[in-house]
């Protein structure tokens, strides 16, 4: 069966040029960077050389980047080292309703350790208001954490203005930029970040390594404690592999960055005007122009998102759903619901995440599966522009949600 | 992880559609759950001669409420308030736990449908 992956989001595969190189790094030039012979020089050298490539995608300096274990990590050393670290300064922290869960609860653990939590609202396209943030800020203020690019609706957020603003203010700034860094371009300077969170499997690199950017001169508390690795920020023997194998795909995405956003972009915007042309009752969600280069996020209506999900993996295509069915959870996706979207659109939204590998012919496919499938579900519905439910009907096991 | 038996009723569901002036029509959930099912009963002399669905929400939801059509097709209304939700689960090889909370629903909008076709008889 043809397989079409639209779920980038979730992960890329691993670029062959990065899965080669990690290789070499697990079975010939298996060092530990800590050692001091040969086989930990050849280890250490490419532990620093994979830093300089992360570096230099970001603008930064290579002291300013830590290699953990991935995206979570990142936002959690951030969020909690900060604090931990500037507590004597304040205890608030300002973020979105639209974070990750990595922040989102990481946020909440800290309000269990006595700091306040600011979780500001977004408008309809899911944008972070200046405004809102300006009037959230307070002398106890120590952090401001906003992520880039929304990983659902892809709505990439005023960051240099945040940034900006945390400035002037003398605020940290962090930014969750799991779903932009390889992607979209991004420099640290030019927005005024002090802090960032990258995962690698978003960027066709490995799961399992990722990096937090911290600005020289930011305060931060490690979380774990042991060996004095990562400039004893990071305890623990360094994923050589992982790292060199991140450093890799950093240094491609440099390299490639143009040509990649052209190529995905072009999928994306001829994928959203082919849907729109084909399907009515349809709402694209998030910002319409200020949008990640493969994201794409539709609510069907009168359909429900898993049931769209598993009609196209049936077809060979993945893709990805705020319904509360594929959450694992009882409720539709905490981003959508935040943007103002009623529970039955939020159901019905689908995403399609789209990838450097992807081609026309992907986006032709998809064009031609996808309309059956909405028609068929909604023939099954009794949902429609015109049908009248029961005001309130029993629901005898839902209303305990 | 679906068994092959919901899959099956997932992507071939039975018994779809509406029955004009039917006997009974039930019909439980709501959008706001996610899943909101609606039943059909053409019935006489006791007996369940027709019984179309149509429903909205994820795969179980789906799978279950074309279950329960096939499980009642021919029954007498006794045999049909019989049913439960958890033997239409079973009838399907099981469900996910997750998705034996709110997706398995199909039994009570059955009984809905009975309850209204006894309501419109007695009228």
């Amino acid at each position: 069966m043809r397989r079409v992956y639209f779920d980038h989001s979730a992960t890329t595969p691993v670029d062959s040029e990065v899965a080669k190189v990690m290789m070499e790094y697990m079975t010939e030039k298996f060092g530990n960077p800590g050692s001091i012979h040969y086989f930990g020089r050849e280890a250490n050298k490419a532990v620093s050389e994979a830093r300089a490539n992360v570096a230099a995608l970001l603008g930064a300096n290579s002291n300013e980047i830590f290699f953990t274990s991935g995206g979570t990590e990142s936002d959690n050393l951030a969020l909690k080292g900060v604090a931990f670290a500037n507590r004597k300064k304040g205890n608030h922290i300002i973020t979105t309703a639209i974070e990750h869960h990595a922040v989102l609860h990481a946020c909440q653990y800290l309000e269990k350790q006595g700091f306040d939590v600011t979780y500001l609202p977004v408008d309809e396209n899911a944008m972070v208001r200046l405004e809102d943030v300006k009037n959230a800020i307070t002398d106890k203020t120590i952090l401001i954490s906003v992520m880039f690019a929304n990983n659902e609706v892809g709505t990439i957020q005023p960051i240099k203005e945040i940034g900006q603003l945390a400035k002037e203010k003398g605020i940290y700034f962090h930014t969750d930029a799991v779903q932009v860094v390889g992607n979209y371009p991004v420099d640290v300077n030019e927005y005024n970040i002090d802090l960032l969170s990258i995962s690698g499997h978003k960027l066709y690199g490995p799961k399992g390594v990722g990096v937090l950017y911290v600005r020289k001169g930011v305060k931060v508390e490690s979380l774990q404690q042991g060996g004095s690795q990562e400039r004893k920020l990071r305890a623990g023997t360094e994923n050589v592999p992982g790292i060199v194998g991140l450093g890799k795909a950093a240094e491609q995405a440099r390299l490639q960055m143009a040509e990649r956003i052209a190529h995905v972009q072009g999928l994306r915007d001829k994928l959203i005007k082919g849907i729109q042309e084909r399907i009515t009752d349809i709402k694209l969600n998030g910002h319409a122009e200020k949008r990640l280069p493969g994201n794409v996020n539709i609510s069907f209506f009168y359909v429900e998102g898993e049931s769209l999900l598993l009609n196209l993996d049936m077809k060979g295509i993945a893709a990805s759903s705020g319904s509360a069915c594929t959450s694992g959870s009882l409720d539709p996706s905490h981003v959508l619901l935040a943007m103002g979207m009623t529970h039955e659109t939020a159901h019905g939204s689908l995403r399609l995440s789209l990838g450097s590998g992807n081609t026309q012919a992907d986006v032709d496919y998809c064009l031609e599966v996808l309309p059956p499938i909405v028609e068929k579900l909604r023939s099954m519905s009794p949902l429609s522009a015109t049908s009248k439910l029961a005001p309130s009907n029993p629901c005898n096991q839902c209303h305990h949600h | 992880m679906y068994s092959e038996k919901v899959m099956d009723h997932f992507a071939n569901p039975r018994n779809v559609g509406e029955i004009a002036d039917a006997s009974g029509v039930g019909e439980v959930g709501n959008a706001k759950c996610g899943d909101i099912m609606r039943i059909y009963l053409d019935v006489h002399d006791n007996i369940i001669k027709d019984v179309k669905f149509k429903t909205f929400g994820c795969g179980a939801a789906i799978a279950t409420s074309s279950m329960v059509t096939e499980m009642v097709m021919g029954k007498t209304i006794d045999e049909a308030l019989a049913i439960s939700n958890a033997a239409v689960a079973e009838a399907l090889d099981g469900l996910p736990p997750a998705k034996m909370h709110c997706s398995n629903l199909a039994a009570d909008a059955l009984h809905e449908a009975i309850k209204d076709y006894i309501q419109k008889k007695g009228k």
